[in-house]
């Protein structure tokens, strides 16, 4: 697998309205890696994420994905949003099927996988429930296992526990990372939180807004045996500090 | 005061209160009559309307009546319901759709369906044609537009996500759209009905050989009161009948929106 995004501009609206949202985007993304994109609000991190998931065409540049180019949304490259996108009407096993289902999988195929998926995620129980009847952490990894049964080649999150409590955060984190070491997926995370970033992320992007641009790439190199030591081990608070003042600095310039 | 609390749980409950009022509303319609403070010919009393429902029941009017109306609004809005359905959904997804007829729709919506009686008999008569006609004009546009509404409000992420699992065109539509619409599409129709219902009945007071509305004109012209409390009371619980229908179903159908 390889997604390569190189000299994505994208802009909205015509004319006089018309607004530079991103500028010359360039980076790449291979098979198991994890890789996030961290700024402010604005800075057009959903939007790079759109344009790869292909909701979005760019402006200008190219986006390839294993030497292909990306024109219209396809289950090869899976998306979870940070709304709670479940369908309301569906239990969990069947959000978790609708994916196969539209592609016309058949009955027993769907069956095995949805039981699969749901399992990877810790919800084998729940497969019966409703989505109003979940938690929201457990909701977002009905979303993740949905993205996941189709199988795709990358795995696009965009802020997925924005919308959680902290505690829950945390613990999604932690199930995040589980996930990734047992099944080497590859990942693209949106997020503005840059613990959550360093936490799971081997390559870190830092945003700009206005327009939106990378301004500084990290290679995260730290020992992740042990989220929760990780978290208040030195090395990772003191990379943290350094590249939250990096983001202050952004936002400070701007004022 | 002190009340228990069986009593207040049992007045707590809603349907209690709503019977209370009803009931209400009987005692001081019979008081009113039996006190004789009004001349019965402009207000019989509950006893004399109970009897020419009755009578009308006895000689089959009242059923044939009932079923010739409800035929009506059943045809035409079912037409109307049928029509509005792709059309609202079409002009919900699509943009040039939406921009060719909301403007029309909006202007037609406002112009009162009663107003074309009128144009409906000189185009179709005096059948059942311009009634059915009638209901459609009455209620098409209103289906429409409040179709189209729902279908503008399902979330994009919805759809965004079904395209991201491979989906694309017609199932998105049917497997995303119609399912996250369904409940409102049901409210919709069951509001409109009760125009429909309106409909049919002002209709019938123009022109027809029977139905409610009919036989409230015939009662009018020999100045049987009763028959008319006995009409406006059947028409009343009949449109109450649809409405729990629709609720009913909407349980039945979305009970994952409640
Ligand atoms: N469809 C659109 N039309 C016009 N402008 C848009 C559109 N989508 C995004 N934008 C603009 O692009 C900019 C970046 O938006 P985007 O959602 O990508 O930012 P973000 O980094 O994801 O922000 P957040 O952290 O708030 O989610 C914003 O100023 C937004 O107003
Ligand atoms: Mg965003």
């Amino acid at each position: 697998m390889h997604l390569q995004v190189s000299q994505v501009s994208k802009s909205f609206g015509e004319g006089r309205d018309r607004k530079l949202v991103l500028e010359t985007i360039s980076f790449e993304l291979f098979s198991g890696q994890f890789m996030a994109l961290v700024g402010s609000s604005g800075s057009g991190k959903s939007t790079v994420m759109r344009l790869i998931a292909g909701l979005e065409r760019p402006s200008e540049g190219t986006i390839h994905l294993d030497g292909v180019p990306v024109r219209r949304p396809g289950s090869d490259r899976g998306m979870v949003f940070q709304k709670y996108s479940l369908y309301p009407w569906l239990t969990a096993a069947q959000n978790v099927a609708f994916g196969l289902s539209l592609q016309g999988r058949g009955k027993a195929e769907i069956r095995e996988r949805t039981a699969y998926f749901l399992d990877v995620v810790g919800l084998a129980d729940a497969a019966r429930l409703l989505p109003r009847e979940l938690s929201g952490g457990m909701q977002q990894r009905v979303a993740i296992a949905r993205a996941l049964a189709t199988e795709p080649k990358v795995l696009l999150l965009d802020e997925p526990f924005g919308a959680l409590d902290l505690q829950i955060r945390e613990s999604m984190q932690e199930f995040l990372h589980d996930l990734w070491k047992r099944t080497g997926l590859t990942a693209l995370l949106i997020t503005h939180d840059i613990e959550e970033a360093l936490l799971l992320a081997g390559t870190v992007h830092i945003m700009a807004p206005r327009p939106g641009r990378i301004v500084h790439t990290v290679d995260v190199q730290l020992d992740r045996s042990d989220l929760r030591h990780l978290r208040v081990s030195q090395p990772f608070l003191e990379l943290r500090e350094e590249l939250a003042s990096r983001l202050r600095s952004l936002d400070g310039s701007l004022l | 005061m002190a009340r228990s609390p069986a009593l207040r749980r049992f007045l707590s409950h809603p349907w209690v209160l709503g019977v209370l009022g009803i009931l209400t509303v009987f005692l001081v319609w019979w008081l009113v009559t039996a006190s004789g403070m009004v001349d019965k010919l402009f207000l019989p009393g509950p006893g004399a309307v109970w009897l020419a429902g009755t009578d009308q029941f006895q000689r089959g009017i009242l059923v044939a009546d009932a079923v010739a109306s409800i035929k009506r609004v059943f045809i035409g809005f079912a037409i109307s319901a049928g029509l509005a359905l792709p059309i609202g959904i079409a002009m919900g997804t699509n943009r040039t759709i939406c921009h060719f007829l909301e403007p029309l729709m909006a202007l037609i919506r406002y112009m009162p369906a009663p107003a074309f009686i009128p144009l409906l008999i000189i185009y179709f008569g005096l059948e059942e044609l311009p009634k059915v006609m009638l209901i459609f004009i009455g209620t098409f546009f209103f289906n429409t537009l409040m179709i189209m509404d729902a279908v503008k409000f399902v979330p994009s992420e919805l759809v965004e996500t079904a395209l991201t699992l491979g989906g694309r065109g017609l199932p998105i539509l049917t497997r995303v759209v119609a399912p996250y619409i369904a409940p409102q599409v049901l409210d919709t129709y069951r509001i409109n009905m009760a125009s429909a219902w309106n409909l049919v009945i002002v209709a019938e007071l123009v022109a027809a050989n029977e139905g409610l509305g009919k036989r409230i004109s015939l009662a009018q012209r020999f100045l049987r009161t009763d028959e008319i409390f006995v009409g406006l009371i059947v028409i009343g619980l009949i449109g109450l009948m649809i409405d729990l229908g629709f609720r009913f179903l909407m349980r039945r159908a979305c009970s994952w929106a409640n």
